[in-house]
C-alpha cells in the first residue's frame, strides 16, 4: 500500500461536494467569507442535476399579483410538506428567497419579464399566487449558468469529475475527506475544516425516475457512515408527470409548468378526473366545476385554482388510481393535454424543452396531441438532518444544504420550492461552515489509517478474480425498489424489501468491476453502490415505521393522515447493530408561525408584508 | 426487436483502436441506451460521459457516423437500419478515455473573459428590463455547453487555432454579456484580439450542429463583428480614437 505522503492532498478551509445550485451558492459564499474554498463535483462543471430543474424558483415577490408576501408562501409551503416541514427552515425559505432570486438576477441570470419589465412569474401546484421566477422552461439551467459564471471569478478551486468516497474524522469532528479523480483513477486527500455536502437525492436506487446518474445518494452514504443522522427519509415524491413512452425515455421529467400553464390531465374515456381527487383540506380553495377552472385561466381572479394544480402527491396518487381502475392511457399513464388549450406559438415560447423532448424522444407534437405521462421518482425531501440556521449535520464539520439536507419540505415539496431552497440554504450553509472553520482555527492532522482503509475498499472491486456485476446488482436493486417501496407501500412489501434489500447487500460486497481504475465506468457504478443500498434501506425503514399516509408517503394499510403521526420525525442512524431507525418529538412551533400557517388566506392578503 | 452492430473506438491518449459490439433495440432508444447496454453486457469498463439524458446538460458530446452529435438526443431508428454505428469521441479535443475527451481548455477560455458588470438597481431595488430587449440574448443562453460547435468549428478542428480564437461557444458567449441589458463592460477590443473574432470565416458548421439549434453565426458572432469593424475600422472612429483617446 502506498504511503500518505504519495498521496495527492490539497488543502481548504471548506471543502463543498456538489456542484448544483446549493453547492455552487455554498462555496460562492464561502468565499465572500473569506475561505480557501475547494469545490469537488462529480462531473463537469455546470452540468450538475440541477440543469434539468424546469419549471422556475419560488419566491414571493409579487410582481404579477401583488396580494403575495413571505407569510403566504409559508403558509402554503406547510400545508403542502404537510405541516412536517421545520417550520424555522420553511420561515427563513420564504422570507429570504425574494432576495436570492434578485441577487441572481444582479449575476447575470436572465428572468422572463413582466409586462412592466419585472422578473415575471407563474403559476405552479400548491403556490396560492403566480410565483415562480422562470425563463421558459428551462429555469434550472440558467441558475446553474448563473452561479457557474458568477463563482469561476470568486477565487475557488474547482476539482472536476472528482467523486467523494468517505469523510475523514479527527474523534467526532470532520477533518476532510477522501475521493478519487475519474479521469487518472487516482485518489486524493481533501483537508479541511468543515465540509459541506450538496450531493442530492438517491433516485436512480429506483428504475423510474427523473434523476441522472449521480443521484446515487452519496451524501447519505457518506454521512451516515461518518455517524450523521438522517431524516424523513420516508417522504420521497413521486413527481406526477414523467414521460412513459418510449421505454428508454420512461420517468424523464415533463415541467409541472404545462399544468401551470394551463394543462389538464384526462383519463382514456376522456374526463377530467382531477376533480375527484380533491382532498377536503384544499376544497376551499380548489375550483368545483371545469367552467371556474376555465375562468382561472383566463386570468379572473376571483376563480380558484384548478384541480391540477393540486400538490404533487395528490396528483401523482389520482394518476396511479387511474391506471389501477383500467382508465388509463395506451402505456399505462395519464393525457396531459395542453394542445387544446393554447395555441401552438404560445406553447412553443413557454415549454420551449418540452415541445423539443416529445418532438425528438416521443416523436409527438405537443401542439397537436396529448402528452403520455406517470408517476417518476423525483426528490427525497428527508435527507441529512441539520441545524435550521447553520445547516449543521449532527456531526460536527459536516454541514448540508439542497436536496441532500431534510426538514425545509416536510412531507412533500412544493415544485419550484427546490432552486430557491438550494440559493437560501445553500447560503446559510456557506455561512455556517466558514463560522465553523474560523472557530477551529488550525487544521488537524490527517489520519493515515482511515485513508489507507478507504482507498482499500476501493480498489479490492478491481482485484478480485471474480465476482458479481455492478450493472445486474443494480438494477436488482432498482427493481426492488421500484417494486416494493413505490408510490403505495404495505407492511407486507415492505418487509419483503427489507429482505431483498439483504440479499443485495450481499451482492454487493462481493461485486467486481474489468479494467484499471482510470475511467472505469463499472468501477465507478459499483462504488456508488453502497450508498445507494444506505439511501434504500434508510427509506424502507422509514417507511416502515411510520404507519399513516401523508405527503409522499402513501400506505394502503393505514390510509390518511394521522394525528399522533403528525408529532414526531423518523430519524435514522448507524448503530452497532447497523441501521438504527427511532421517532424524534417534534418542537412546539413559535406562536407567531403557527398564527401564519393556520391563518385564512385573506388575512394574511390584507396584511401584506 | 433487432440486433445492431457498433463500431466503437477504444483506447486512451497513447492510441487505440475501433472494436466491435452488438446490443438488441428497443422501440424509443437513442445511442446512449445502445451505449449502456454495450456496457452491461459486454464492455463494463467503456468510458463514456453523460449525466442528464434529456439533452439538457451537454456532457454525451461524440461523433455519431462521422457527425458531432448528442448521443442522448440521437434516436437509433433515425440512423441507417442496415449499417454498423461508428462512435468516436470528439476530434477536436485531446482523448481522455474511449468516448471521453478532455474539454478543459473550454473552461480556460471562459475564466478570460471579463464577468457582467452590472449596473446600480433601481431605486426600488428591481431591475428593469423589457421582453423584447433580453430575448435575443435569452436565446445563447439557451447554450448548454456541449461544445459540438468548438468541436465542428473550422478554425479550432483544421487550422489548429485554438490559442487566437475562442471558438462559437464562447463568442455566443460574449454575446450574451455585450447585449445583456444590465452590462457596463466594454469587451470589443479583447473581442477582436485575445478573442480573435476575425478568424471566424462564417462557413455557420457551428449553427448546423447545435442541438439547441441556436441561430450562433447571424445573431452572435456577425453582430459581434459588425461592432468590431464599427469600432475599429470606421474612419471616423479612427479618427476619434487617435485624437480624443476615445
Amino acid at each position: 500500500m502506498i504511503p500518505l505522503s504519495e498521496i495527492l492532498t490539497y488543502e481548504h478551509d471548506v471543502i463543498v461536494v456538489g456542484a448544483g445550485g446549493a453547492g455552487l451558492r455554498a462555496a460562492i459564499e464561502c468565499c465572500k467569507q473569506g475561505m480557501n474554498t475547494g469545490v469537488v463535483c462529480k462531473s463537469l462543471l455546470g452540468k450538475a442535476h440541477t440543469v434539468m430543474a424546469e419549471g422556475g424558483m419560488a419566491a414571493a415577490m409579487g410582481n404579477v399579483d401583488a396580494r403575495d408576501n413571505w407569510k403566504v408562501h409559508f403558509r402554503d409551503t406547510m400545508r403542502g410538506g404537510k405541516f412536517m416541514n421545520q417550520w424555522r427552515m420553511a420561515e427563513l425559505h420564504a422570507r429570504e428567497a425574494p432576495d436570492r432570486v434578485r441577487e441572481l438576477e444582479e449575476w447575470g441570470a436572465v428572468f422572463d419579464r413582466t409586462k412592466e419589465g419585472l422578473i415575471s412569474q407563474r403559476n405552479f401546484g400548491g403556490h396560492r399566487y403566480p410565483r415562480l421566477a422562470h425563463v421558459g422552461d428551462r429555469t434550472g439551467l440558467e441558475l446553474i449558468r448563473t452561479l457557474q459564471d458568477y463563482a469561476i471569478h470568486q477565487g475557488m478551486k474547482v476539482y472536476m469529475e472528482c467523486t467523494a468516497l468517505d469523510l475523514l474524522k479527527d474523534g467526532d469532528r470532520i477533518t476532510g475527506l477522501v475521493g478519487y479523480f475519474r479521469e487518472t483513477g487516482r485518489f486524493v486527500v481533501f483537508k479541511a475544516n468543515a465540509v459541506i455536502f450538496a450531493t442530492g437525492g438517491a433516485g436512480k436506487a429506483w428504475k423510474i425516475t427523473s434523476n441522472s446518474w449521480e443521484y446515487t445518494g452519496d451524501g447519505y452514504g457518506m454521512a451516515y457512515t461518518a455517524g450523521a443522522e438522517l431524516m424523513d427519509m420516508e417522504f420521497t415524491q413521486f413527481h406526477p408527470t414523467g414521460m412513459v413512452w418510449p421505454p428508454s425515455v420512461r420517468g424523464i421529467l415533463v415541467t409541472e409548468g404545462v399544468r401551470g400553464d394551463g394543462g389538464i390531465l384526462l383519463n382514456n374515456k376522456g374526463e377530467r378526473f382531477m376533480f375527484k381527487y380533491v382532498p377536503p383540506k384544499f376544497a376551499a380553495e380548489t375550483a368545483d366545476t371545469v367552467e371556474e377552472g376555465n375562468r382561472w385561466l383566463e386570468g379572473d381572479k376571483a376563480a380558484r385554482r384548478p384541480p391540477e394544480l393540486l400538490t404533487r402527491d395528490v396528483v401523482a396518487r389520482a394518476i396511479t388510481a387511474e391506471v389501477n381502475a383500467g382508465r388509463g392511457s395506451a402505456h399505462g399513464g395519464a393525457l396531459l393535454d395542453i394542445a387544446s388549450r393554447r395555441p401552438a406559438d404560445v406553447i412553443r415560447k413557454k415549454l420551449p424543452s418540452m415541445y423539443h423532448q416529445f418532438k425528438e424522444l416521443g416523436e409527438l407534437d405537443i401542439t397537436k396531441e396529448p402528452m403520455e405521462v406517470g408517476p417518476t421518482l423525483h426528490y427525497f425531501m428527508g435527507g441529512i438532518r441539520v441545524d435550521h440556521d447553520t445547516q449543521q449535520s449532527t456531526v460536527p464539520g459536516l454541514f448540508a444544504c439542497g436536496e441532500c439536507s431534510a426538514g425545509m419540505h416536510g412531507a412533500n415539496r412544493l415544485g419550484g420550492n427546490s432552486l430557491s431552497d438550494l440559493l437560501v440554504f445553500g447560503r446559510l450553509a456557506g455561512l455556517g461552515a466558514s463560522e465553523y472553520s474560523k472557530s477551529i482555527g488550525k487544521k488537524s492532522v490527517t489520519d493515515e489509517k482511515q485513508v489507507l482503509s478507504i482507498i482499500r475498499s476501493a480498489t479490492d472491486i478491481l482485484n478480485l478474480d471474480k465476482g458479481t456485476n455492478p450493472y445486474l446488482v443494480h438494477e436488482d436493486l432498482q427493481n426492488v425498489m421500484q417494486r416494493y417501496v413505490g408510490i403505495v407501500r404495505s407492511a407486507d412489501e415492505l418487509q419483503t424489501a427489507k429482505n431483498e434489500l439483504e440479499r443485495i447487500k450481499k451482492d454487493v460486497a462481493l461485486v467486481k468491476s474489468d479494467g484499471a481504475s482510470q475511467y472505469n465506468a463499472g468501477w465507478h457504478k459499483a462504488l456508488d453502490l453502497r450508498n445507494l443500498l444506505i439511501s434504500a434501506e434508510a427509506v424502507t425503514k422509514a417507511a416502515e415505521m411510520r404507519t399513516e399516509s401523508r405527503g409522499g408517503h402513501t400506505r394502503i394499510d393505514f390510509e390518511g393522515e394521522r394525528e399522533e403521526c403528525a408529532k414526531y420525525n423518523i430519524v435514522v442512524k448507524k448503530g452497532e447493530q447497523g441501521m438504527e431507525v427511532r421517532k424524534v418529538e417534534r418542537r412546539e412551533p413559535p406562536e407567531t408561525l403557527k398564527k401564519i400557517a393556520y391563518a385564512k388566506i385573506e388575512d394574511l392578503e390584507r396584511e401584506g408584508v | 426487436m433487432a440486433k445492431r452492430q457498433f463500431k466503437i473506438w477504444r483506447g486512451n491518449k497513447n492510441g487505440g483502436e475501433f472494436a466491435n459490439y452488438q446490443t438488441e433495440i428497443e422501440p424509443g432508444m437513442v445511442v446512449l441506451d445502445a451505449i449502456h447496454s454495450i456496457q452491461a453486457e459486454s464492455a463494463g469498463d467503456l468510458a463514456v460521459r453523460w449525466n442528464c439524458k434529456a439533452g439538457k446538460c451537454g456532457s454525451c458530446s461524440m461523433e455519431i457516423n462521422g457527425k458531432p452529435r448528442l448521443s442522448c438526443m440521437t434516436r437509433m431508428n433515425s440512423l441507417p437500419a442496415n449499417e454498423t454505428v461508428t462512435l468516436q469521441p470528439l476530434k477536436t479535443f485531446p482523448v481522455i478515455k474511449d468516448l471521453v475527451t478532455d474539454v478543459s481548455w473550454n473552461y480556460r477560455q471562459k475564466e478570460k473573459i471579463q464577468p457582467l458588470k452590472p449596473k446600480p438597481r433601481d431605486a426600488d431595488g428591481n431591475y428593469r428590463m423589457m421582453q423584447e430587449d433580453v430575448d435575443r440574448i435569452q436565446e445563447f443562453r439557451k447554450c448548454i455547453e456541449c461544445f459540438l460547435c468548438q468541436d465542428v468549428c473550422h478554425v479550432l478542428r483544421d487550422q489548429d487555432q485554438a490559442n487566437n480564437f475562442v471558438g462559437p461557444r464562447f463568442m455566443i458567449y460574449l454575446a450574451s454579456l455585450e447585449m445583456h441589458p444590465l452590462d457596463t463592460a466594454d469587451r470589443i477590443p479583447t473581442i477582436r484580439k485575445e478573442f480573435g473574432s476575425g478568424l471566424c470565416n462564417i462557413t455557420r458548421c457551428c449553427t448546423e450542429v447545435c442541438p439547441e439549434h441556436i441561430n450562433i453565426t447571424d445573431n452572435g458572432i456577425i453582430p459581434l463583428k459588425e461592432r468590431v469593424v464599427d469600432r475599429f475600422y470606421d474612419p471616423v472612429m479612427w479618427v476619434k480614437r487617435k485624437f480624443f483617446g476615445v
